[in-house]
């Protein structure tokens, strides 16, 4: 099995952490001049999600995880699992909802999606940083109220529920940032 | 790629005008200004310190960790008091704080002791600093009794590895030794809450390095580290100027080096060798300079006080 030794330690490094796989968000050298060296890291846990703080001796070394982010096109979701196909081999995976988490909101068919594979398998699903969809059930809008501030719910055509501003209908298109949630402008079709 | 230099150009004229001063603070004072390899056939035995070993010929040669040891033998030579602004390289050092390579004030001073001459220290600073620079004073034992409660006399390794894993999260205290323990809470608890200049005096001498031990308290050694917010910039000693015992520290360094399946390293003979000449009772530092200029200018990270890092 790979590993890593702390030096080559580094954001977005991933390694096995109690047996899970994770992330390195931030990795922290200390060392009194003449005293023992240690690596203080940030790392996020790829299955749960969850953020934890690990100190290691500098020259340690840390089983590398087998994980790899790759660009998938989602298919469709059959209630269960969501369907993605990696463009280049045409080969399909199927994440469940633990490893989909909050990301379902954000898929539509087609879209190119980030899916992260522990083992050959998804644990992981990143949507693309903003995605276009349509408004399928909001408030009637405001005629002629594009210049004031207000906003009111709508529902994606995705089932995500994002702010808009007053005067979107039904049927139109938006740009939404999926890392906020935030709606970013309207978008002619 | 780029091709530009990694500091501002006030990062790069700042360090020209603290070198000027250095060079007059020294000068003025009656240092001689020396010179010494980078390149050598030996270099620092100690546990903690990683040297970058290059491949030349039959013999290998080291970049030196610091310049310390070859300063020892002018010390024996007759040179007085002496300091050198040079190049210093670490093994696996890397980080907000460290640079594989990095650059380094070293000076001794003849006839003082460690109290008189981090007094100098602080009137070195106090010269080229732009601000008004406040600076205290605190031995290792009561820093650690005032910040942490811990009396590190008494308490047990266990004590400390509990300690250690309580102040911070996710550490594997299980097989930190003694020291190892105490590095690690004065690194990652301690420093960070550190005001102003700081001057720690006193080090247990199992952390002796190359300072004699204290003669009132044969507990501590005569060496102290000099901080500012936290971060480390210096490191002095009362020198050992014994050979005997500086055999013995070498030897102890060796096996240490064994059981933890670190390079083995030659002894430096010509420095044991140097000691047994005889060198005066001196005291003698190592400034950061690239973090001094961090402090100096506000700086957030070594690297924007690296000329380059490429």
């Amino acid at each position: 099995m790979a590993s890593y030794s702390t030096n080559e330690f580094r954001g977005g490094l991933k390694i096995m952490i109690d047996g899970d796989p994770c992330a390195i968000i931030e990795n922290e050298f200390v060392k009194p001049g003449k005293g023992q060296a240690f690596n203080r890291v940030r790392i996020r846990n790829l299955k749960t999600g969850r953020v934890l703080d690990k100190t290691f001796k500098s020259g340690e070394t840390v089983e590398a995880a087998d994980v790899i982010d790759i660009e998938m096109q989602y298919l469709y979701s059959d209630g269960e699992f969501w369907h993605f196909m990696d463009p280049q081999t045409y080969e399909q995976q199927a994440a469940d909802a633990n490893a989909v988490g909050d990301a379902y909101q954000w898929l539509k068919a087609q879209d190119n999606c980030q899916v992260t594979l522990y083992n050959g398998s998804p644990i992981g699903v990143t949507p693309p940083n903003f995605v276009e969809l349509e408004i399928t059930e909001t408030d009637p809008g405001l005629k002629g109220d594009t210049a004031q501030g207000g906003t009111k719910p709508a529902t994606l055509e995705t089932g995500a529920v994002v702010k808009v501003p007053l005067f979107l209908e039904i049927g139109e298109l938006v740009k939404v940032d999926t890392r906020s949630g935030e709606y970013m402008s309207r978008v002619k079709k | 790629m780029s091709w530009q230099p990694r500091a501002s150009l006030t990062v790069i004229r700042e360090r020209a005008r603290v070198y000027r001063q250095i060079r007059a603070f020294f000068n003025t004072r009656g240092f001689l200004e020396v010179d010494t390899p980078l390149l050598m056939p030996t270099t620092s035995t100690e546990v903690n310190i990683a040297s970058i070993e290059v491949t030349h010929g039959l013999r290998p040669l080291y970049l030196q960790t610091s310049p310390e040891y070859a300063m020892k033998r002018l010390l024996a030579a007759g040179c007085g008091s002496i300091f050198q602004i040079c190049h210093a390289f670490r093994q696996g050092e890397s980080g907000r704080l460290h640079n594989i390579e990095f650059s380094l004030l070293e000076w001794y001073r003849v006839g003082y002791d460690y109290h008189r001459l981090m007094q100098e220290i602080e009137l070195l600073i106090t010269t080229l600093s732009l601000h008004r620079c406040s600076f205290s004073y605190v031995s290792y034992r009561q820093l650690f009794a005032r910040s942490m409660q811990l009396d590190i006399d008494r308490v047990s390794v266990g004590e400390l590895r509990r300690r250690c894993a309580d102040a911070v999260p996710g550490a594997d205290c299980v097989e930190l030794d003694r020291d190892q323990c105490l590095d690690l809470l004065l690194a990652a608890v301690i420093a960070p809450s550190m005001q102003d200049y700081l001057f720690v005096y006193d080090y247990p001498l199992s952390q002796a390095a190359l300072a004699r031990a204290n003669p009132n308290d044969s507990s501590v050694a005569e060496r102290f580290e000099l901080f500012h917010n936290g971060i480390e910039l210096a490191n002095g000693f009362s020198e050992l100027t014994d050979a005997v015992q500086q055999r013995a520290r070498f030897e102890k360094d060796i096996q240490a080096r064994r059981e933890r399946g670190l390079p083995e390293l030659d002894i430096d003979e010509r420095l044991l060798g140097a000691l047994e000449s005889g060198i005066e009772d001196c005291a003698g530092v190592a400034l950061g300079l690239d973090r001094l200029l961090m402090v100096l200018l506000g700086l957030d990270s070594i690297e924007e006080a690296l000329t380059f890092r490429d």
